[in-house]
């Protein structure tokens, strides 16, 4: 109930509002400028005369004759073959999905259910392994992995990155486990099944809410990967993100910069729709650590 | 659970952690205890009229065969570590000899290049960190006292710099502050400098990347704080009205103590993810001014032609040292912690 009192215009109030206003233009703005911007032409989007150039596209009416142009769009994903490193992230995404969920599902119910003493070490060793930055472990794989020749294929990088994906998962499917109550899948032992299946038909059908938060966070980590994927891939095998550091380097020299804003429009979208549907969840997986401790 | 079960529900998990985290701490050591071969000379006469001179030259064959017997290099030790490229024992201490003030002995420091990146990587993580758990929470609360119908747009609005990934977002930034883009040629025009660029001088690319670290992890403190401040109990609140507290005291008194154990593990998160800061210096290629240990080891792996494993691997080493030492208050606490709650 808002009284009088509480829903009064204080200077306080009001510079918060402005605060928080300013913050939203400032998270909001540079993606609608390049979003907007990825329709123009270089001369458009980087233009050093007139910054309105890029909001009305006055060298884009002169080059190509309307305000809006597709032509970076064509460019990237066709002539740089972008949706090539789609298909690559698309494929390297979903296994890392899949395989962590299966192995963090299992490891995180159990570490919730084992009150030893070894089960809290895990966690531990987990902590650190989650803090380490993640280029540390790229440069001890380097070397085994170009002597066994699994270096550069998508596979390996899968695996690679469903390890760098066990410690959070782990710890978030853990805390999600632990809220499950342990009545549910003991008393189910009680009548006689086994712990897996007790896991398999009591829990399996009431963790989906935990699972599908955790999943989205493994589908964020994947798909943003840039250092595992910049090192382990060979450059035909390559996934959205290095592919857009790589367009950098060559499409710079060949004033084609609208390529590699196209790809990066690009790559943000998909994001864009994930939040739009799963807002709720990234912000309970956010603080699913935190409010519980 | 028994300990046979656990066994098996755990091994998948395990196993993946063991073979690609703990081993590849491992061969990190292991590598970087080897340095690269030498290539095998070979001393040849040639004699002449004029009597012999010996030439030297590089056996191909006998380099390549070395270096397909031992990969790794030949053994050096921790002389990796100590050399001038890492901890710079020697040149840390003719700088202390050799320089009369603080001051030039501070920038003998600053130029050896794992000092040079530590330095950036520590300032980067202990502005960001504490910056964004003060803005991110005062968004928090304003969010919370914007109309109902506000605050999920706002929230949604507020994810994207989050979730994007930091070479993309950076990249996006990099675009408008460029001294072509919207900021950039507005500065350079307020200004009246058009050689003023963000990435000429060292401070203002250290700014600059400081500025893009707070926009991207913002989010995630303004969310869990509001997450937070749900939980504040309505009663505690009117308490402290009814005891004439003004709104700021009430901030201060009530509601920053109830959110104490999320600020600690906000900045837990914050630091973990502020220490491997990377991805921005490839986007805003401020590599000239502002290099980080994350930056350092890819640039020894990126080495054309001629990786610097053991260089690369003694970074990485000094690197989860660091982390870990950072991390220790946190972990001592945990296992506080849990060892009160066991018994």
């Amino acid at each position: 109930m808002a009284t009088k009192a509480q829903s009064r215009m204080t200077p306080l109030k009001l510079f918060s509002y402005t605060f928080v206003a300013l913050w939203l233009i400032i998270a909001a703005f540079p993606f609608f400028w390049t979003f907007w911007g990825s329709f123009k032409v270089q001369a458009d989007f980087l233009s050093k005369a007139d910054w309105r150039n890029a909001l009305y596209g006055a060298n884009t009416i002169a080059q190509t004759g309307s305000a809006f142009t597709a032509e970076a769009y064509r460019g990237a994903w066709i002539d740089e073959e972008f949706w090539f490193n789609f298909k690559n992230t698309g494929i390297v995404v979903f296994f890392t999905v899949v395989i962590s969920l299966t192995f963090g599902t299992l490891g995180g119910y159990a570490l919730a259910r084992s009150g030893f003493r070894y089960a809290f070490w895990i966690l531990m060793a987990a902590l650190v392994f989650r803090a380490m930055p993640h280029i540390t472990l790229v440069s001890g794989y380097l070397l085994p992995f170009f002597e066994w020749n699994v270096w550069g294929i998508l596979p390996t990088t899968i695996i690679v990155l469903v390890a760098i994906n066990q410690p959070f998962t782990l710890w978030m499917l853990h805390s999600f486990f632990k809220n499950i109550p342990k009545d549910m899948d003991e008393s189910a032992m009680v009548d006689g099944c086994t712990r897996f299946q007790a896991f398999r038909y009591v829990i399996v059908p009431v963790m989906w809410p935990g699972v599908i938060t955790t999943g989205l966070f493994s589908f964020l980590l994947a798909y943003n990967d840039f250092t595992v994927a910049a090192m382990l891939l060979s450059e035909e095998n390559e996934t959205i993100i290095p592919a857009i550091n790589s367009f950098m380097g060559t499409t710079q020299v060949e004033g084609k910069v609208m390529y590699a804003v196209a790809a990066v429009v690009s790559t943000v979208a998909p994001l864009f729709v994930l939040i739009l549907f799963f807002q709720r969840q990234i912000v309970s997986g956010l603080t699913a650590g935190a409010v519980k401790g | 659970m028994k300990h046979r079960t656990f066994f098996w529900f755990i091994l998948p998990t395990l196993s993946a952690m063991i073979l690609f985290i703990a081993l590849p701490i491992v061969s990190v050591f292991v590598q970087s205890l080897f340095v690269a071969h030498e290539q095998v000379l070979v001393v040849s006469e040639s004699c002449g009229p004029f009597g012999c001179t010996p030439t030297t030259s590089v056996d191909l064959e006998a380099t390549e065969k070395l270096r397909e017997e031992a990969p790794l290099g030949r053994f050096n030790g921790l002389g990796t570590y100590f050399n001038r490229s890492h901890l710079a024992i020697a040149e840390i201490g003719e700088a202390w000899a050799s320089s009369d003030s603080l001051g030039a002995f501070w920038s003998q420091i600053y130029n050896l290049p794992f000092y040079n990146a530590l330095i950036f990587t520590l300032t980067y993580t202990f502005v960001v960190t504490p910056a964004v758990l003060v803005l991110g929470l005062a968004i928090a609360v304003g969010v919370n006292n914007l109309p109902r119908a506000l605050k999920g747009p706002s929230i949604f609005v507020s994810l994207l710099p989050f979730l994007v990934t930091p070479l993309v977002g950076s990249l996006i930034l990099f675009w408008m502050v460029d001294g072509d883009g919207v900021i950039g040629a507005t500065i350079q025009k307020i200004f009246n400098d058009p050689s003023l660029s963000l990435k000429a001088s060292t401070a203002l690319t250290w700014i600059m990347l400081i500025v893009y670290g707070i926009w991207h992890t913002l989010p995630f403190s303004f969310i869990t704080f509001y997450a937070g401040l749900q939980t504040v109990p309505d009663d505690t609140l009117e308490a402290a009205q009814i005891d004439g507290a003004s709104k700021w005291q009430t901030m201060i008194h009530v509601v920053v103590p109830h959110l104490m154990p999320l600020v600690s593990f906000v900045t837990l998160m914050l630091i973990m993810d502020n220490l491997r800061v990377f991805e921005p210096i490839v986007s805003f290629s401020a590599e000239a001014h502002a290099r980080s240990l994350s930056w350092v080891i890819f640039n020894d792996l990126r080495e054309s032609g001629n990786p610097l494993y053991a260089s690369a691997g003694a970074t990485s080493l000094l690197t989860i040292i660091i982390v870990i030492f950072l991390m220790m208050p946190v972990l001592v606490r945990t296992w506080r912690d849990f060892t009160r709650k066991s018994h």
